[in-house]
């Protein structure tokens, strides 16, 4: 049961000066197939409860799975791109647990017999001299295909989990969604950059499965959903991580559902496990619930060894054997790999590796890809997305992509200003207007009627009016010291209400004064 | 035709349809009848939907009338196996736990039924969840062996092949796990057919075991069988283990009947000991009828059909035990809340409910399933079981190099006293000692009468077994041995079963 109780921990250098984390990563993608993964239902996210169902996914008695091929072609896609092998033959099995949202009780997964198997996924982190980044390969143990389960919506009580809850309400549209299961190796050797690896892998994931197009990779929304795995060993006495000493108790932590809760919640558990196991004590082999909000994990269900799902093979379904031609030709399709892409792109956009790297870090650079076709400058689109939008998405907790802005809204932003309709202070206001969704920019503008005023007069006008006011400046200006002419420039916005151009108003000013 | 409508063939009533002798509201009322007549002693049904049924016979009447082509088995009434779901029919199982469910789909096989405008008569008794041999483990109360109401109708079929023998049906939808088509046919001496697995559609069969269940026809002839097994035969998208190909020409067998050259194998292993006499004796008499028909007979050894029943046994509770895990109360069917709990979870209204609402035999097999599925024991107990599976399906492959078709008796005994084996289970699932292996090999399997055992003047069967896929070779050795029987006996078999006293029920 959770309890509110905050847990000791330990300082985040302390923690890894005394011990060495281990990671293992679970990522659930769901599918963007038009169809369920054993049955013909839609998959619309959104739609009302419990109106894309049938016997089949609401697991009635007598109804039977066929395997969806489109999800069959995505899962072998997705295991390419992570340079796995493919199988030639695999099973489904079924795992056996009771839970009220799972319809059949049992849910229709793979055990050991994944579709792709064995793989890996370089992704880049900052150098830790801070220049440039390195590269940290993660080991893929295997991508295997299930159906999700149902969800369940836990009315009255405190928590919103099922104990304590008045009553449940389920809703089984999810109920057979495709989902993609892809699982690490152990992540050894990350050390104290362990939760920046983590937050990087989803990130790298996410990007590569969005250029698959297999899944819409809404964190937010549930499609890709990441559990992390967590165990701390001891270091030796001269600090350096070992090898040969066993791993510890794990614990993983679900619901850790943006790229910056991945990179969190695997710092507290650091931090949180590290003060256990100084303290002396045993860390519990437990599902942990992240919690966003209060940044800390709380102790769900214990997941004993006893635990056990009966596994055996789908009796209902026949084996997947997909003909090497046709995996072949699957390959055909991949996208360029990540790594690749961002290098070509970086080029063409002219970008220095910093500002490539927080292009990245905000998970961006689909976004400018598609923002520079839709007419942005490539420094007008960096701007927006790892800018003003980055900065309001780390406040808010969210992703670049969740506040209703488009690539296309951006490019019209920036083709608006470099048109000089509007100065930079004015555009962020139009941005407000657009993510209050009010329109798009132009629509925007037109509204709350922002507009540079034109009007060579009024602007000449405020500039005699501050320089009057402002004797001492006018002089410090006059005699040579040109950067002081910048408080005259904010004065004047302020004259003219911040619809000036401010370039203009400079020009204005310098050349009153005599020195432009 | 002759002149009582419950006592012909499903082909003569097809027959007297199509040339507007009859028409199907006549045939479907008659039937009707009978069954108000008789089953408050047989107990065949579970469920009678004399409404939906006449309103079928109707239908057709009145396309026949408008001058329609309508399917050779339009208008022939069937009664259908309470395991199948059926849209606005009860679909019980046979068990507490389903008890007012009304299925909002029908069955692959019911809407082939439908679609070739056979009315449904009803849905017939079976053992819970079809576990058992004689149909005691209903949670309805038993069926009654038309030939005597003491004894069992076998099973789990009981309910589908009593309506037929007891003239309720002309046909009847079963299904075999292990045997709960041919066991019951054996018994009450009418003809089932256990297709290739695969070879009728499973969607909207209530899985007991689904690597083993298979949808057949009960029926009283050969052709009747063949008949029905080609309106539910053939590939269904619904049932990704349904095989692609076109259903096997049956009826055409059945019509030619001809052994001919027929390599035939007696299975050394599925006879002898344990087998009654009777049954013994009326088997070896069919086996000779047979050679006289210019069969060549064989006996032919498949020594790992010794560990069937043992294999079956962990296979089919492993799977059962996870079929069965749906019953939950969560979505439909009984819900029972614990008693003394004030707020149950979840957990504990599904163990109430699944407490309450199965029997002991279908409780049995839950444990025994998930005990051989637990880890550390799967690869001892179900693995094991596979391995056996696979020997059982190479011993078939072998005999069938050799032979065309195998025959066996089609079980040990005659049917047994109500309650005679209720109480032990070991007894009980022996009655499917020569059925399960066919089940465990996918490959198809008929039982037609062979007569009756002199010891106590009931029902015997014969078992034909045919490679996967040529069912139909068990329609045409079916078709010969029947006529020939037929012949010797001067009549069909169930002329001579005892006259059910007619008392309205
Ligand atoms: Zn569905």
């Amino acid at each position: 049961m959770s309890t509110a109780t905050t847990e000791p921990v330990l300082s985040y250098d302390e923690a890894l000066e005394k011990f060495d984390p281990v990671m293992g990563l679970e990522v659930h993608v769901e599918l963007n197939t038009k169809t369920k993964m054993f049955c013909g239902c839609a998959t619309e996210f959104g739609a009302e409860p419990n109106t894309q169902v049938c016997p089949v996914c609401l697991g009635l008695p007598g109804a039977l799975p066929v395997v969806n091929e489109k999800a069959v072609e995505s899962a072998i896609r997705i295991g390419l791109a992570l340079n796995c092998e493919i199988a030639e033959w695999c099973r489904f099995a079924r795992k056996n647990y009771f839970y009220p949202d799972m319809p059949k009780n049992f849910q229709t997964s793979q055990y050991d017999e994944p579709i792709a198997f064995n793989g890996w996924l370089d992704v880049e982190i900052p150098a830790a001299s801070g220049d440039g980044t390195e590269v940290f390969r993660v080991e893929i143990e295997r991508a295997h295909m299930e159906e999700d389960t149902g969800k369940s919506l836990h009315v009255g009580g405190s928590t919103g989990r099922i104990h304590g809850a008045e009553y449940s309400l389920v809703d089984y549209n999810r109920a057979g969604i495709p989902l993609i299961e892809i699982v690490t190796k152990p992540l050894r050797g990350a050390g104290e950059r362990a939760p920046e690896v983590a937050k990087a892998y989803v990130a790298t994931l996410r990007d590569l499965l969005r250029a698959l197009h297999v899944s819409d990779v809404r964190m937010e929304q549930g499609s890709l959903r990441c559990d992390a795995n967590l165990s701390l060993r001891a270091k030796a006495a001269d600090g350096q991580a070992q090898d040969d000493v066993p791993l510890g108790t794990r614990t993983e932590t679900k619901n850790v559902n943006s790229l910056r809760s991945v990179e969190r919640a695997v710092r507290y558990e650091i931090c949180r496990q590290a003060a256990i196991l100084d303290g002396g004590d045993k860390v519990t082999q437990e599902t942990r619930h992240w919690h966003e909000d209060t940044g800390v994990t709380t102790s769900g269900r214990e997941k004993s060894d006893a635990e056990d799902y009966r596994y055996f093979p789908e009796p209902d379904l026949v084996p997947v054997a997909p003909a090497r031609e046709t995996v072949d030709e699957l390959r055909t399709t991949l996208p360029e790999p990540p790594a690749q892409r961002r290098k070509r792109l970086q080029a063409d956009w002219g970008y220095s590796d910093l500002e490539m790297r927080d292009v990245v870090n905000a998970g961006a650079v689909e976004l400018i890809e598609l923002s520079v076709e839709a007419g942005a400058t490539p420094a007008g689109a960096r701007k927006w997305w790892t800018g003003e939008l980055a900065r309001r998405a780390n406040a808010e907790g969210k992703g670049v992509d969740e506040f209703g802005v488009t690539p296309e809204h951006v490019a019209e932003l920036d083709r608006t200003v470099k048109d000089g309709r509007l100065n930079d202070s004015m555009a962020r206001q139009v941005l407000d207007g657009v993510i209050a969704g009010e329109g798009s920019p132009v629509e925007v503008a037109d509204a709350r009627g922002l507009e540079l005023v034109q009007d060579d007069d009024a602007l000449e006008a405020a500039v005699d009016k501050v320089i009057e006011a402002n004797p001492d400046v006018a002089e410090k200006v006059r005699s040579g010291k040109v950067q002081a002419a910048g408080a005259l420039i904010g004065q004047v916005m302020k004259e003219m209400k911040g619809q000036a151009d401010a370039g203009k108003a400079r020009q204005i000013i310098l050349s009153r004064l005599g020195v432009g | 035709m002759s002149t009582d409508i419950i006592r012909s063939s499903a082909a003569e009533i097809a027959d007297a349809l199509a040339r507007r002798e009859v028409s199907s509201v006549e045939v479907t009322s008659a039937h009707l009848d009978r069954i108000a007549a008789v089953d408050g002693d047989v107990h065949a049904f579970l469920h009678v939907d004399a409404e939906g049924a006449l309103a079928a016979a109707r239908a057709v009447d009145d396309r026949r009338a408008a001058g329609e082509e309508l399917h050779v088995m339009a208008g022939v009434p069937i009664a259908v196996k309470d395991v199948m779901a059926t849209k606005g029919l009860p679909t019980t199982c046979g068990s507490k736990i389903l008890e007012g469910w009304i299925p909002p789909y029908d069955a692959t096989l019911v809407s082939r039924l439908r679609a070739a405008g056979m009315p449904i008569l009803g849905k017939t008794n079976m053992d819970e969840f079809a576990m058992g041999s004689s149909t005691e483990h209903s949670a309805y109360g038993p069926t009654r062996n038309p030939w005597d109401l003491e004894r069992i109708p076998g099973g789990s079929g009981g309910g589908s092949s009593a309506a037929v023998a007891a003239f309720e049906a002309p046909l009847a939808i079963g299904t075999d796990t292990g045997g709960s088509i041919r066991q019951p046919a054996a018994v009450t001496g009418t003809v089932g057919t256990k297709p290739t697995y695969g070879g009728v559609s499973r969607y909207g069969l209530v899985a007991l075991a689904s690597s083993l269940d298979q949808a057949g026809p009960c029926s009283r002839t050969v052709l009747d069988a063949a008949l029905l097994h080609s309106v539910i035969g053939g590939h269904d998208p619904m049932d990704s283990t349904s095989i692609d190909a076109p259903a096997p020409p049956v009826v055409e067998a059945a019509r030619r009947g001809d052994v001919k050259g027929m390599r035939i194998g007696v299975v050394k292993e599925l006879g002898g000991e344990g087998y009654q006499p009777g049954v013994r004796a009326r088997f070896e008499e069919s086996v000779q009828l047979l050679v006289d028909a210019g069969a060549e007979v064989v006996e032919v050894s498949c020594p790992s059909f010794d560990f069937a029943l043992a294999a079956y046994y962990l296979i089919l509770p492993s799977e059962a035990s996870s079929n069965l895990a749906k019953f939950d109360a969560m979505r439909y069917g009984l819900r029972v809340l614990p008693e003394g709990v004030d707020d149950p979870s979840a957990e504990q209204v599904m163990a109430a409910t699944r407490d309450a609402g199965f029997g002991d035999e279908v409780k049995r097999r839950i444990i025994l399933g998930t005990y051989a599925l637990s880890s550390g024991y799967y690869d001892a107990y179900y693995g094991q079981a596979q391995k056996v599976r696979t020997l059982i399906s190479r011993d078939f492959s072998a005999a069938f190099d050799k032979v065309d078709v195998l025959v066996s008796p089609t079980a040990p005994t005659t049917a047994f006293r109500l309650g005679e084996k209720l109480d032990d289970p070991m007894a009980m699932y022996l009655n499917d000692i020569a059925t399960i292996p066919a089940n465990l090999a996918g490959v198809p399997g008929m039982s037609l009468p062979s007569g009756v055992a002199e010891e106590d003047g009931l029902p015997t069967g014969i078992q034909i077994l045919a490679p996967a896929t040529e069912d139909a070779r068990l329609y045409r050795v079916g078709a010969v041995l029947e006529k020939l029987l037929v012949d010797q006996w001067g009549g069909p078999l169930l002329a001579t079963a005892p006259e059910l006293t007619a008392k309205g029920a």
